[in-house]
This record gives C-alpha cells, structure tokens and sequence, in this order.
C-alpha cells in the first residue's frame, strides 16, 4: 500500500501545479473527519467513512495552511521513499526548519497529518508518521513472533516470561505472526486491573491473553490485537469502568473505530469484540460501590444515544446507556475490590466468563 | 385652625397679583396663636446684601476648593479681558502671571492690551457684585453675570486681607490711574484705598492683580490647561502665561482677523417667563401693548403683536402699565399659542472648522483631525450654536483611556463638573462604536483622542453661576450629538480606511510569506525545474492578489 502513496500524493500535487498555472485558485477535497460522516457496516462491525468531503480552497486566508499540508506531503513522500520512520513530535521539529511556514504547537501539525492521511485514505504509518506513544501491554500463552532488526531472523517472544512484567505492543505489527493455545483474549482498561491478574497469574488460571490498554487504545493495540484475535480465532472480552467513558470512548472505539479516523477503521477494528463488564446491570447485581454521573458523563451518554450509529444501530446498547442515565452513577473496575481484592478474579471474572452470550454487543 | 388660616392667606396673597416681595402682610393674620408679632419679625428682617450671600456661599462661585480658587480668579479675569479686547476691536494680547508668596498664597496678574476702563467706572466693576454691562443683555459674551471678578476680589479680600489692585489707561495720552480697591460686603459697594496716577507702559489697556489664598496644581485641571485650552479656542488672541514655577509659555496668535462680532437682541417671546414677562409690562416706556411687543422683543412686528393681543382678548391700544397678573398671564399663554419666527441667529460668533482645526494643530500631535460647525438652533427663545472638533490618534495619549474630553462655552474652557455637563452625557450617549471607536456602556469612548465641543449663544444655560456645566437641554443635547456624530463619521471614515489598509497589508505580507512554501513542496514533490517553481509562486500571487477575498 505504501507503494502506492507517492504516485497517489504526486498526482494530487500535480492537480494544485495545473489548477495553479490555470490561473485559478487550487483545490484539495479532504473527507470530513467526524461521526457524521460514518456508517455502521453490520456485517463487517466497524464505522465506514461516508463521501461527505470539504473542499478547501487556496485563498489568502488558508495559504499558511495550504503551504503546510503539501509540506506536510512533500515530507511524507521523502520519508515513504527513504523507508524512514519519523514520529508525531519528530514530524513537529522538522517543520521548525519551514521558516514562516513552520508549525508553532505540535497539535496543528498533528491536524494538519490527520488530514493528509485522510485526504489519501492511508494509515499515517504508512505515511512514515509514528505515533509517540507505545501500544500496550500484553501478557499470557502467547508467543509473538518478530524479526530481529539487525539481522532480519526470526525472533520468538514468549508472553509467559516477562515475570511481573509484560509484553509491550510496537509501534507496527503488520509483520508479527503468532502462536497460541489461549482460549480467549482479554482486553483491561486500566494498568492496575492488568497488573494485579498478571500478577496472581489469571491468564494461567484462565487459559487466556491478557491486554492492557490504559485508556483509549491506540491504532497499534487495535490493530494487534484485530490480527491476533482474526489470525487464531479467538474471542476478545473487554473489560473497562462501568461509565460513560469506558463505553462509548474506549469500548466503541476499539470495536468499530471513531468519526476521526473513519477512512482506516477498516483495519483498526475489532469488530469481534465483546462487552464483558462493567454494565450497568453489574453494578446493581455485583451491590458495587459507585459516584455519581458527572455533568460531562451524561452529556457524553446523551451524545452517544442521539448522534452515534452505533448506539443507534445496537438496541441493547442504547437501553444499557439509558439505565446507566437512569441510575445516575458510575463505578470503576477497582469497585470489585469492595469484596475483597481477590473477587474479581474469583468470583466475578468467572461469574461472567461462564456466560459470554450474556455480554453486551 | 392655625394651619387652614396660613394656607388661606398665602392663597389670597398669591392670586391678589402682588408681588411676591411684596406678601409681608400675609403673616400679619394669625395674631392670637402666633407667639411674635409681625414688628418683632419685621426687626429680624433685613436685606441681605448680595456680596454677604457670597461670602457664606463662596462655592457657588467657584471658590470651593483653594487649586480651585486660584483657576476661577485666572479665569475670570482673562474672560473679562477677552471680552474687553474683542468689543474694542482689539486681537487681544494676553499677559498672565502667577507669582507664588507661599505654598498656600499666589499674585494672580492678568493684562490685556484693551481699551482700558474710566476712572469712574473702576471701582464699580471690581468693587461691587453683580455691576457689568453683560447681564442686562442678550449677547454672546463669556461673562455673563458681572460677578466674576469682583467675586475673585472678595475672595481674595477675605482670605489675605490685601485689596484688589487696578491699573489702567482709557487710551493713549490719556493718564493711567492705579487703584485699590476694598469690597464693603455689607452694604456690596466699593471702597477705594488708593487712586494715584502712574507710569505705565502700555498705550492702553488694564492690568489686575490679586492676591489669593491658593494651592497650584500642574495638569488639565489646573490653570496650566485652562490657558492653554484658552488659547486653542480663541486663536485669535496671542497668549504669554508666567505659572507659579517660573515656566514661560507662549501661546502664539493663528488667526490675524478678530471673530465676527456678536450682537445684541432682545429677547425671542418664547423664551420669557410670566414672571418677567411682567416686570418688563411694567418697565416699559411703551404707550400701547402693541408698541411693547414689537418693540421689546425680537421677531414680532406690529401685526404679530395685533394678532398676539387678539389672542389675549387685550385691545392692541392697551397701556401695558395697567396689566395685572390676569392680563401678563393672557398675554403669555396668547405668546406661547403663537407661532412666531425663530430668533436672529446670525448674531453668534461661532470659531468656525477652519480655525477649530488650526488651533487644535497648533496644540496636538495627532494623525487625524475633524471638525464642523453648525448652523444655529433654539433653546427657550435663545439662539444658541455647537461646534465640535477632533484630534485622534495623539502620540502623548494612551490608547486604552477614556478621551479626553474638552467642553467650551463662548470659548471658555469648562473644567469641573464634566459628569453633570451636557456635553459630557451627548457625547456618551453617541454610539462611537459605530465609527470604530470602542466604548464601554455609559461612558466617554476609548481611544487616544481629543474631542473639542463648543457652545456659543446668547445665554449659556450653566447649572450653577460658577460655569462648569451646561445644563441638558433636550434642544442644546440634540444639537450637540448631531456635532459629535458628524465629526464621528469623518473620524469612522479615517479608521475604516486604516483598517482597510492594514488588511490588504496582512493579506499582501500573507502571500509574501507563505506562497514560496508552496513552491518548494510542489518541487520537493513533483521534481521540477527552479524555473517552473518561480514560475508557479508568480502565477499563483498574481491570482491571489487579483482575488478580492
């Protein structure tokens, strides 16, 4: 897909050259980047991108902008040539060297990439941008396979002996294979739920993989777990705090990708994902202690059922959002540990597991 | 009882056509409830003398405060000297000098190149309150009431104990006289402590000095800009001022011709009150009120009066000294039900665009200047005229304050009081924004700017006989915003047309900066020539600069 990229910016460019000596005003079209422009693919399970797109004209108002996204591109395209790797931040620093054309805060040159991977409906990896930030943690019966950068062997990570540690998920995982004979993977909001099940070894207990994805995953956790998950035919169970957030931010993300994103959600879904807990039936069932809904928790879960497709199109979603509104509060995946530190692993995961046709869609 | 029998006889007494002045014997009636008499009240009752009246009530003249004091004595002084000068036909030359004694006592010395005054009229006009030739008329002056200066010399009589000192000469050849003079402020009449005959250098003129009790204060309250705001509003004159810290300033003349010269009228019909209306019935030397009327008031001929005396239900041939209360209160509604002519109003002096602006460079840097003048208009049967003049962008102002706001009355610079002026509340209720200024609400706009408004008329309508405010009416505040807003819109031309600038010079710099960008990434991109990518940065300036957004 790389391959394709250069010829796909030089035409692009060339069009600005031609509309330019036309003596006209140039004209990029750059789809909208929202929840708007999505569609929810049942079959496939993920939001596709709409046509909706905005032409954006040369005019003395957005030259500054204009000059930096065909910088933006024209630096996209050395690095794709060059098999180079720069990162966000890296990207920022060389723009310094633009003179007036330079970026000023790092999340104008990040908008102004986002933009240029969705204007070629590319993922900004291939662009030979990186995101700073690492991918996650994973643990459990899980052998990663990867290649030494040096020599290009075959380098075997076994996900069972990192100890207290944990397997951390690269930047890029087109090229990893694997192995296992876990039954399912299981996939954890936070960093301390995963540290306490890797520490009394659940995944041993549970036969299972375990991710860690501290917050809203990134494209590279998505990504390698949609190949793991796609690869060995297995089940995904999510596991986040039982509010707002955790539903429609990082649960429904990971699941069938965001309105920002929308033109590479394709690849950075996991549509076989499964809402394991925490639902809001949880709470009343498992008597968790809980904190009232904030002002920006139930704007978000009004959002959610009023303008996401997907809430729209899962009715079982919508009434779970409802009931969570109607309870008025909220409650972490650390409430288990009211009834002991333990519980979750002893009683609550199992309770669940035992059950997967009970999760949420 | 008692209070039914009060009211009764007052009632009586006001609808018997007397004079109020004259309502003594009303008290007289309740004699048995009253436990004094009317002879014991009538021994408490005397005249009180004008000057006794000031001297408990100093404030109302402008001597509240001593900073305060030592304006209104400079003040007064060079008003009269102006007015002397320009009834002559004279450009004035003004000397004033401020000589400090001590920290709390100052030598105020004000001398005008003027016709000088008789001999016998000096200790009138400085002696005696309420004496001077501006009160009994209609004409734009800058005194008014004949109280000023000889207010200024009480004060200074009764804070230093020194006399008023006098010097001048009724014209070349004749002998300059100096005076000193006393106020009896019992009796309000002049005492003279010296007259002598002296050396004085100037062919003619008047030289008066004061001594004050007095604090000075530099800045635009003080006498500092009073000169100088002086000197702005009457370019004509040529102005030296001497302060208390021994600084020379020379205020040099712009305009070599004297002002038109305003005239007398008599009063406009409309603009009389029963009251007076009545005394002047009774003054007059008119055998028929026909004769009155067209002879004692301005735009009304004898068919006017014909008309006004049908209305009243009065024969023309009436003897206007006979009327009562009844006939002046007919004659009065008949006057008001008539429609009658504006007054003359070509008698004011206006200062004109033309010098407004000239003096108003001579004492301000600033990018842009506006200024207009208007025709006359009517306030109570008197022709009154608003100029308004500008300077914005004035390199000493900051652009974050209020402006600064200069009020004039018959060219005399108001100082206190700005909040309660008339000019002050136009100004405010004018909408600036709408010429690029900002304001806040109900306030003065923000701008580095100066605003000059003028007022010119017969009568000024001031709130209080020291002159610091122009009282509001609805007649004088119209006229005033239709100046304001005219030089406002010159002024929102200006700045529209700076803003304009300044946009097509961000837009111009725009394209400057960012189109060779789009060159180098188009040629990073597309491998072209040096030559081609010159070529498409001149293209593409070309249609950007052409392109209107």
């Amino acid at each position: 897909m790389s391959e394709n990229l250069v010829p796909k910016i030089k035409k692009e460019a060339k069009g600005v050259e031609d509309m330019i000596l036309k003596k006209k005003k140039p004209t990029m079209k750059f789809p909208v980047r929202s929840l708007a422009n999505v569609r929810y693919l049942e079959k496939e399970g993920y939001f596709e991108i709409r046509g909706m797109k905005k032409e954006r004209t040369l005019t003395v108002n957005t030259v500054k902008t204009f000059a930096q996204t065909l910088r933006m591109m024209a630096l996209s395209k050395t690095l794709v040539e060059t098999d180079d790797l720069a990162t966000k931040r890296e990207a920022y620093y060389v723009s310094k060297n633009w003179g007036d054309a330079r970026f000023l805060e790092q999340t104008e040159s990040d908008t102004v990439m986002d933009d240029v991977e969705a204007l070629f409906e590319v993922n900004r990896e291939q662009m030979g941008f990186a995101p700073e930030e690492k991918g996650g943690d994973v643990s459990g019966s899980l052998v990663v396979v990867d290649k030494d950068n040096d020599t290009g062997k075959l380098i075997r990570i076994d996900c069972t002996k990192f100890g207290s540690g944990a397997y951390s998920i690269p930047i890029s995982v087109e090229h990893l294979k694997f192995e296992t004979d876990a039954k399912f993977i299981l996939v954890i909001e936070t960093a301390g739920m995963f540290q306490r099940l890797v520490k009394h070894g659940y995944w041993k207990k549970a036969n299972c993989i375990l991710v860690s994805m501290g917050g809203v995953p990134t494209r590279a956790c998505r990504r390698f777990i949609r190949r793991l998950a796609d690869a060995k035919k297995l089940p995904v169970y999510v596991f986040v705090d039982g509010d707002p957030y955790g539903i429609s931010n990082i649960y429904r993300t990971f699941k069938v990708g965001s309105g920002n994103a929308a033109h590479i959600n394709e690849f950075f879904c996991v549509p076989q994902a499964r809402f394991l807990g925490i639902t809001p039936q949880d709470i009343i069932d498992y008597k968790l202690p809980t904190h009232p809904l904030k002002e920006v928790d139930v704007k978000r879960a009004k959002d959610a059922i009023k303008n996401d497709p997907f809430f729209q199109h899962h009715k079982p979603w919508a009434k779970a959002m409802e009931q969570l509104m109607g309870m008025g509060v909220r409650a972490e995946q650390q409430a288990l540990a009211a009834h002991g530190l333990n519980y979750v692993m002893e009683t609550y995961l199992p309770e669940k597991i035992a059950h997967p046709e009970r999760f949420l869609p | 009882m008692a209070q039914a029998l009060k009211k009764e006889t007052k009632k009586r007494s006001s609808s018997s056509g007397a004079k109020k002045s004259e309502a003594a014997p009303a008290v007289k009636a309740p004699k048995k409830i009253v436990r004094l008499t009317a002879m014991d009240l009538a021994e408490k009752q005397r005249e009180i003398s004008v000057s006794e009246f000031f001297t408990k009530n100093r404030h109302l003249l402008g001597f509240d405060s001593p900073a305060k004091a030592l304006l209104t004595t400079v003040k007064e002084a060079v008003d009269n000297a102006l007015d002397a000068c320009e009834e002559a036909g004279i450009l004035p030359d003004l000397l004033i000098e401020i000589q400090e004694i001590s920290e709390t006592r100052y030598r105020v010395a004000v001398q005008d190149n003027g016709p000088g005054i008789v001999k016998a009229q000096v200790p009138k006009i400085f002696g005696q309150l309420l004496y001077g030739s501006k009160f009994h008329r209609l004409r734009q002056s800058r005194g008014q009431q004949g109280i000023g200066i000889s207010a200024a010399g009480m004060y200074g009589q009764l804070t230093t104990g020194k006399p008023i000192t006098v010097i001048s000469r009724p014209g070349a050849g004749k002998p300059a006289h100096k005076f000193d003079i006393q106020i009896d402020t019992r009796r309000n009449a002049p005492v003279v402590i010296a007259d002598n005959e002296v050396e004085w250098t100037p062919a003619h003129g008047t030289r008066v000095e004061l001594e004050i009790e007095a604090t000075y204060k530099k800045g635009r309250h003080s006498v500092d800009g009073y000169v100088e705001q002086t000197a702005m509003a009457n370019p004509h004159s040529q102005v030296t001022y001497v302060s208390p810290s021994g600084e020379r300033f020379e205020y040099a003349r712009v305009a070599q011709e004297l002002p038109k010269e305003p005239q007398e009228i008599k009063p406009h019909p409309h603009g009389v009150e029963l009251g007076i209306l009545l005394r002047m019935l009774h003054e007059t030397k008119a055998k028929s009120l026909r004769a009155f009327l067209s002879g004692e008031f301005s735009r009304v001929s004898p068919a006017v009066a014909d008309q006004i005396a049908k209305a009243a239900d009065l024969p023309v041939l009436y003897s206007p000294q006979k009327a009562a209360r009844t006939q002046a209160e007919a004659l009065y509604n008949a006057i008001q039900a008539t429609k009658l002519m504006a007054p003359p109003a070509n008698v004011l002096s206006p200062i004109g665009e033309e010098l407004l602006l000239e003096g108003l460079k001579k004492q301000v840097e600033a990018r842009f200047y506006a200024a207009t003048s208007r025709s006359p208009s009517v306030y109570r049967g008197n022709p009154f005229l608003i100029e308004a003049a500008l300077a914005f962008g004035a390199e000493h102002l900051p652009a974050d304050e209020p402006i600064t706001l200069l009020r004039y009355a018959n060219r005399v610079p108001l100082l206190y009081q700005q909040a309660a002026c008339a000019v002050t509340k136009s100004v405010i209720q004018t909408n600036w924004k709408a010429y690029g200024v900002l304001q806040s609400r109900g306030a003065l706009p923000t701008a580095p700017m100066i605003l000059m408004v003028h007022i010119a008329s017969v009568w000024v309508p001031f709130t209080s006989e020291s002159k610091e405010a122009v009282a509001a009416y609805p007649e004088i505040m119209k006229d005033i915003k239709l100046a304001v807003q005219d030089v406002g819109r010159k002024l929102g031309i200006y700045i529209r047309r700076g803003l304009r600038e300044a946009d097509a010079e961000k837009k111009r710099s725009y394209i400057e900066k960012y189109i060779p960008h789009i060159g180098i990434a188009l040629q990073e991109i597309l491998d072209i020539s040096d030559k081609q990518r010159d070529k498409v940065c001149a293209t593409l300036k070309d249609t950007l600069e052409r392109s209107r957004s």
